[in-house]
């Protein structure tokens, strides 16, 4: 075994088997006798006046236990906190609306909760969300964002008196001076959407409040346990102790359900304790689309001021941003749009002004990417525009732009969505785009392949682009690390983990400084009872900053190891080494195992030294000064059908650098899934709204996830170029993959299309091409 | 109504109502909640079982539907113990997984098709998967587990 035989190997992960054989427990996995099981009553309408809910019917059959309305909350009722207050941007404008419990006196999206049905059976609730009456008077529905702001549009919270979500400028120098000295000014409109997260677990709550022991148990599919607990138990007036959330395997998180709060979420434990059964609520995939939270709609004004060279002068943006019906995550999504469409370009000066509008539409929060798609979307387009107006080949603008290693770290001179500034820690973009370009053939392509295939009537071709990506934010997270009597490591983190291989990674780096197999280390996740403070898995960060936890724990456990080691072995620290679950004295027989010197470090007599702490067992925290930033490179070559102009994608090539690698394996995983993702953005998945708010296609058959017949082959390489802001050197990878897709489609088809449409928009489809390509005939 | 069927090689019997899902009576009342339920519609392929063999959707079917049937779901496949199904064993090696939810459905279609099929082209295991979401993987470590699966199935075969 070397240093690090583990940190950097693609070891199998030790959560397999217990998936693969169906025995790891998912939320709706918990049966516990007696349960009880809720169905929500969700508006119908996008807007509306709640004139009054008659639930006398549905109490009154048979097997249905209660039925709440929010009348029925008394103080319990009230909006939730605002999750992500936003940074102190001067100038800022922040109207806050957070979510109630259960609408009130006014509905404003489409899938609202009115009333919720306690049943004996979820079929018997739901048969009885039949019999409630509901009066509802519509109001005019806020559907498009230029509309909302218009001064006559309907106001969604009167209190407010305004649709305005948030309004912010952010700048860097004086753009207005670099574009009166610009060569060229590219100006284009931008339309960026996206869409549901789609986990394939949906949420789901189980509450028990066992009232013998005054005890709450909530197990809650959320990336977020630690705080879940912590607010419910404010909400509650409980103690913190008196609540344990578990968030045990879930079928997949990718930011919405990281949520505080979900209405169910902080009605089931309270209809427990009520009723003193266990409640449970799974959410249906129907639900879904309009209960759990998603992304949506940009639109921006953009316009890139260049040199004769290509070099960038300055960037101004100018975009509206859809909240949704709230807006309880601040201005996290429109913020990361900002500050990452800068990506890994030297822009001396940008102007970026953004008004975030309340639609009445399901509410947006972080998704995969969390806005940062939009941002790579407009800042790459412009570029691509500009390389054509200067005739500069698109590659080449983008490295003559690239910040170079001595510039780091590098001040953007703006704020980021943690509210530190954003300061780019390390990066080489360079050789990631040359990597790239080699894999993908670029000049061979240009230069043989795509000639001839037009020479053939084929239409061929090929988009490069790169990004950014700001991971690993704070505040901190923490680990603890114990060594049993067994031998056998604990490794207990406050994170929620939703396949992201934290039993394996998390191991990884314990196993390293223990010098244990992974498989010895037992690693416990997104359990209140056995990890009580943190916040969650979001940002890209849970390797990041719980990982750096977890190294420095183990740090200190090791040397407690090697000091009882010492004793035990009456040899010096130094002369110890520490590997296969032994101390041994170098060069000699003398030996002795974890699991002696755990039971040594926890003697049942005698007397210890005064301050010493028992066990082999440390708690270490880590908060890093600010987020990493990742970056890549993707390209890829497609083939449009000239008739039907489907796409089908030749090859798919990332080239990413997220730092030290910790498991190859599993972060090329995470990129695969990010990119299918990304591909699902561009081309395949759309909401579809109509002009009453009205979500048109709620279900798997009429919104596409993309299948293993539209995902190609993804060939994946690496560059690392290591964060030094933590003691492991690496940076978040979980939303990579999905970024610059939409920018990627965008310039291939372009380019397949041979420049007979411009594109501007995303998510495209066949259809939607044909539509442009129809268009750009009409207007030659 | 009563229903008799087998799950696994053991033999149930229920008395059920006409509406219950076979995906609801496998998973709430047998407990087998190996079976995952995503879409509750037919597209995502999470609640795929295999009834007398072939692989069907449990939440398009109901219980009183496999009334006499030879049902088996995922946690009938491994041979007991420690040990994996050569094809739950591919899907380690080749990290064919990331959350976990979509995979016993996806392992319950590939029995029969890899049965079939005993050494599928990628374009056949795509074709053959399309059918089965994941929002994870982006399926190229599906898809390479399962042709290594294919031929850990032809040793054991030989
Ligand atoms: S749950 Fe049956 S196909 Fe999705
Ligand atoms: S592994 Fe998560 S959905 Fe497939």
């Amino acid at each position: 075994m070397g240093a690090h035989p583990h940190v950097g190997a693609g070891v199998l992960r030790n959560e397999d088997p217990q998936l693969l054989t169906g025995r790891a427990i998912f939320v709706d996995d918990v049966h516990l006798a007696g349960t009880l099981h809720a169905a929500f009553l969700r508006s119908d309408f996008a807007h509306g006046r709640l004139l009054s809910v008659d639930t006398s019917a549905a109490k009154r059959r048979e097997g249905v236990i209660a039925v709440y309305t929010a009348e029925d909350l008394g103080d319990y009722w009230c909006h939730g906190p605002l999750l992500v207050p936003p940074p102190p941007i001067a100038g800022l404008t922040f109207n806050t609306a957070t979510l109630v419990p259960l609408a009130r006196d006014r509905v404003v999206h489409v899938g609202e909760p009115i009333a919720v049905v306690v049943a004996e059976s979820r079929y018997i609730a739901e048969d009885a969300l039949e019999d409630i009456v509901v009066d509802i008077e519509p109001l005019p529905v806020v559907v498009g964002l230029e509309e909302a702001l218009a001064p006559d549009s309907p106001v969604i919270h009167e209190a407010l008196g305004t649709n305005v979500a948030a309004h912010v400028v952010q700048q860097k120098g004086d753009y207005e001076a670099a574009r009166g000295d610009a060569h060229t000014v590219v100006s284009r409109k931008f339309s960026y959407d996206r869409g549901v997260a789609g986990a394939i677990e949906n949420r789901g709550i189980l509450a028990d409040w066992n009232a013998r022991n005054e005890e709450l148990t909530v197990w809650d599919t959320t990336q977020a346990p630690i705080p879940i607990r912590n607010g419910l138990a404010e909400r509650l007036g409980l103690l913190q102790s008196q609540v344990r959330v578990v968030a045990p395997f879930l079928g997949g998180g990718f930011g919405p359900k990281m949520m505080m709060f979900y209405p169910e979420e902080l009605l089931i434990p309270w209809i427990s304790m009520r009723l003193e059964r266990p409640v449970k609520w799974i959410e249906d995939r129907a639900e879904s689309f309009f209960a759990t939270t998603n992304e949506r709609l940009q639109l921006h004004e953009a316009e890139l001021a260049v040199d004769s060279e290509g070099r960038i002068l300055g960037v101004k943006d100018v975009f509206l941003h859809d909240s949704g019906a709230y807006d309880p995550y601040g201005i996290t999504v429109p913020i990361n749009t900002q500050c990452t469409l800068l990506g890994p370009y030297r822009v001396p000066n940008y102007y970026s002004e953004f008004t975030a509008v309340f639609t009445n539409k399901t509410i947006v929060t972080p998704v995969r990417g969390a806005g940062r798609q939009h941002g790579v979307f407009v800042m790459e387009r412009l570029l691509d525009f500009a390389a054509k107006e200067l005739g500069i080949d698109r590659v080449e603008i983008r490295k003559r732009n690239f910040l170079t290693p001595d510039e780091f770290p590098h001040d953007h001179e703006i704020l980021f969505q943690d509210s530190a500034p954003l300061v780019y820690d390390s990066g080489d973009y360079l050789p990631a785009m040359e990597k790239a370009a080699e894999m993908i053939g670029y000049r061979k392509f240009l230069d043989e392949e795509q000639p001839k295939a037009r020479a053939e009537g084929r239409r061929l071709g090929l988009g490069i682009v790169s990004y950014v990506e700001g991971t690993g934010i704070g505040p901190y997270e923490g680990a603890r690390v114990s060594v049993e009597p067994s031998g056998k490591v604990q490794l207990a983190t406050g994170v929620g983990t939703q396949g992201q291989g934290h039993f394996t990674t998390f191991a990884q780096i314990v196993a390293d400084q223990l010098g244990v197999d992974v498989t010895d280390v037992h690693v416990v996740t997104g359990d209140t009872r056995e990890f009580s403070w943190g916040t969650g898995t979001f940002a890209s960060r849970g390797i990041v900053v719980a990982g750096s936890a977890c190294h420095e724990a183990a740090i200190v456990v090791r040397k407690r190891i090697l000091s009882v080691a010492s004793e035990a072995l009456e040899a010096a620290e130094d002369d110890l080494e520490l590997a296969d679950g032994v101390v041994r004295v170098k060069g000699s027989d003398l030996s002795i195992s974890l699991g002696e010197l755990a039971v040594r470090a926890n003697p049942l007599r005698g007397a210890v030294a005064a301050g010493a702490e028992p066990g082999l067992e440390a708690t270490s925290y880590f908060g890093p000064a600010r987020g990493t930033t990742a970056s890549g490179v993707h390209a890829m070559i497609v083939e449009i059908d000239p008739e039907t102009l489907e796409v089908s994608i030749q090859r798919y090539v990332v080239v990413h650098d997220c730092g030290r690698l910790v498991n190859p394996v599993i972060v090329d995983g995470q990129i695969h899934g990010g990119v299918a993702h990304g591909i699902g953005n561009a081309f395949f998945e759309e909401l579809v709204y109509d002009d009453q708010g009205q979500l048109l296609n709620a279900s798997f058959m009429d919104y596409l996830l993309p299948t293993a017949t539209d995902v190609p082959h993804m060939e994946v390489a690496h560059v690392e170029t290591p964060s030094p802001l933590n003691p492991l050197g690496v940076k978040g990878v979980g939303e990579a993959g999905a970024i610059p897709v939409g920018a990627l489609y965008a310039q291939a088809l372009e380019d397949a299309l041979q420049g007979a449409v411009e594109i501007r928009e995303i998510p495209l489809s066949p259809g939607r091409l044909f539509d442009l390509v129809q268009d750009a005939e009409a207007d030659s | 109504m009563e229903v008799t069927l087998t799950v696994n090689g053991v033999e149930h019997r229920a008395d059920v109502e006409p509406r219950l899902l076979l995906s609801d009576f496998l998973r709430h009342g047998l407990e087998l909640t190996g079976t995952h339920v995503g879409c509750e519609h037919g597209v995502c392929g999470a609640c795929t079982v295999l009834m007398d063999g072939a692989a069907v959707r449990s939440c398009l079917v109901f219980a009183v539907q496999a009334d006499g049937c030879e049902l088996a779901t995922v946690e009938g496949l491994a041979p007991g113990g420690d040990e994996l199904h050569p094809i739950q064993d591919a899907f380690r090696e080749a990290h064919g997984l990331q959350c976990g939810f979509c995979t016993p459905g996806i392992l319950m279609t590939l029995v029969p098709f890899l049965r079939e099929n005993p050494d599928p082209s990628e374009a056949e295991v795509r074709a053959a998967l399309s059918g089965n979401l994941c929002r994870c993987t982006g399926y190229q470590n599906i898809v390479a587990a399962t042709r290594l699966a294919a031929s850990k199935l032809r040793e054991v075969e030989v």
